[in-house]
């Protein structure tokens, strides 16, 4: 749960960002950008798992330095479970943004303009509060999938009860020990309620926002 | 204090190529065909659209100027826009809304109790954009832009999308609101009934060229201008109530040293208005009939002929002390009278045939 919420958290307004840049402007190496977002996506999840370790892990190039500088270590910790389910869930999180920001009336922006706001005004008072439906869309579908993730963790972070395991991770574990089909099922009603409460929850502010917006 | 705008872009279908300067304060009215090249002027004007060659002055203030790489972004420029579509933030309540751009400029002379009793929109402050009418909309767009206090204030069609009663029902508040600020309007339109109710100066616009430019009773009053070449050509004069004649029911107009009867008005001596005179209603004498029920006799000298094969009509202009008249006739009157430039001539105008504007 924690892990979920540090991903979203660190995720979303990364997302929000990558989503603008992508949304709004025309450069070279977009569509390179484009694709490497959402590699993550089409990829094993082991693989991106793997990718991190590789990369974050204490030897890797960026591992390294973060442990150097700020004596900090991702791989087999809470941190670093955060960010495998961060890297997993991005792709879903910028693709609903990005849909929410180019929705937006490029008018409103323009009139924007014309009324004295400039760029970082115009963002936030104008282009976010209006995409703030598929925002939060994002944030939640990204924090039921984070809870439901799965390969990419347990290789990169693995799979220590307490710090690292996930809910899936946790019932994997559960029915691996001979008499735990009950706790299974258990941790899985659990999954199932957090799966539905969160949908309904997007459904329900996403009407309650839409409503504010006036439309 | 002027208005001057000069730009040249080439779009990938057609070259704009247009310049004119106009005095300011003001309401200018570009106006034009569709396409003709008026929303590149204000879009330029605005900053949202950067012409290959542009140069825009207002009151001695350079907006841009390609030549020394001088643009000011839009957002400031302090010139307001009202877009045909209001445009106004969903998200917002209409005082919100309003606040917008005044929030974001310097303090100046327009006051939100003075825009909100203006543009009558006091009732409409709590509710969100999306509960409002169309006019009621467009109302608050051109609230909004003028709270931003802006330099210049620029209005692309703001009527345009409003069903004919919508913009009787704002038409009122656009006169009000040109009496009321002292500041240069940029209004694009193509009906010509806001022109002659809302125009001081008028830039006429074809194909990407300014055809002409210039106060507004000049304008229309060319007879070689695309303005009489159409059906309702019409020539456009500035009054000032002189005397009402109760007893007669007709009040007296002055037009700058002509004077016109007209129906008795409402309006108190003194009071400025504007009486469009259509051409096809002017008759022309070389000498003054009697026993005639015509009022109007009007002393005038030709400035030009000019011919109108369409209609087998000829279109004569005539000038008056302050203004001038647009008459069209037959070939056939310009011959028997031995009409031609230089030359006096008397027009006949029947009382009911002048319309009075107001403002």
């Amino acid at each position: 749960m924690i892990v979920a919420a540090r991903a979203v958290g660190f995720g979303l307004p990364l997302a929000i960002v990558m989503a603008w840049v992508l949304a709004r402007y025309r450069f070279p190496g977009r569509s390179m950008l484009n694709a490497l977002v959402h590699l993550p996506l089409v990829l094993p999840p082991v693989v991106t798992g793997w990718l991190l370790l590789i990369l974050f892990g204490i030897r890797g190039p960026i591992g390294s330095l973060l442990l150097q500088w700020f004596d900090i270590r991702l791989v087999f910790t809470t941190a670093g479970a955060s960010l495998a389910c961060a890297v997993m869930t991005f792709p879903v999180m910028v693709r609903s943004v990005r849909l929410s920001l180019e929705a937006v009336d490029p008018g409103l922006d323009q009139a924007a303009r014309t009324l004295g706001a400039g760029r970082l005004d115009r963002l936030f008072h104008v282009t976010l509060p209006l995409a703030s439906p598929g925002i939060l869309v994002g944030g939640i579908v990204g924090y039921a999938t984070c809870l439901g993730e799965f390969g990419a963790v347990i290789t990169f972070a693995a799979n220590i009860p307490g710090q690292t395991q996930t809910l899936p991770l946790a019932i994997y574990a559960a029915l691996q020990v001979p008499g735990g089909e009950a706790k299974a099922a258990e941790l899985s009603l659990v999954s199932l309620t957090l799966a539905l409460i969160g949908l309904l929850l997007s459904e329900w502010l996403g009407k309650r926002l839409n409503v504010v917006l006036g439309r | 204090m002027s208005l001057s705008v000069r730009l040249r872009h080439d779009f990938p279908s057609m070259r704009m190529d247009m310049a004119f300067e106009v005095p300011s304060p003001g309401v200018t009215v570009l106006f034009g065909p569709s396409g003709a090249g008026k929303s590149t002027i204000i879009l330029a004007a605005a900053g949202l659209l950067r012409p290959d060659v542009c140069r825009i002055e207002v009151d001695g203030q350079v907006l841009a100027d390609t030549a020394t790489g001088m643009w000011l972004p839009p957002e400031n420029r302090r010139v307001g826009l009202v877009f045909q579509d209001a445009r106004l933030f969903p998200h917002m309540s209409v005082a919100t809304n309003l606040r917008f751009g005044m929030r974001r400029a310097p303090p100046g002379t327009v006051r939100f109790d003075d825009v909100v009793d203006l543009l009558g929109i006091a009732a409409l402050l709590g509710r969100r954009p999306a509960t409002l009418s169309g006019g009621e909309r467009q109302r608050v767009a051109i609230g909004r832009a003028l709270l931003a206090q802006p330099h210049l204030l620029l209005m692309d069609e703001p009527l345009a999308s409003l069903d004919a009663a919508r913009k009787a029902e704002i038409l009122p508040y656009l006169s009000r609101l040109k009496t009321a600020l002292r500041l240069p309007v940029l209004y694009v339109t193509h009906d010509l009934d806001e022109v002659t109710r809302l125009a001081d100066s008028l830039v006429l616009v074809d194909a990407g060229r300014v055809v002409g430019f210039g106060p507004l009773t000049e304008v229309a009053a060319r007879a070689d201008l695309p303005l009489a070449q159409r059906d309702d050509a019409a020539s456009l004069l500035h009054c000032r109530v002189v005397e009402h004649d109760p007893g007669r029911e007709l009040t007296r107009l002055d037009a700058g040293g002509a004077t016109f009867w007209v129906p008795l008005l409402d309006a108190a001596p003194g009071s400025e208005s504007r009486i469009r005179i259509p051409a096809r209603e002017v008759i022309l004498a070389g000498r003054a009939p009697d026993a005639i029920s015509l009022h109007n006799i009007i002393d005038g000298t030709i400035r030009r002929i000019a011919a109108d094969p369409v209609r087998r009509a000829v279109m004569v202009e005539i000038v008056l002390p302050n203004g001038a008249l647009l008459a069209r006739v037959t070939p056939d009157a310009v011959s028997r009278l031995a009409l031609s430039p230089g030359g006096p001539v008397l027009a006949l105008i029947k009382s009911t045939s002048i319309e009075v504007l107001g403002g």
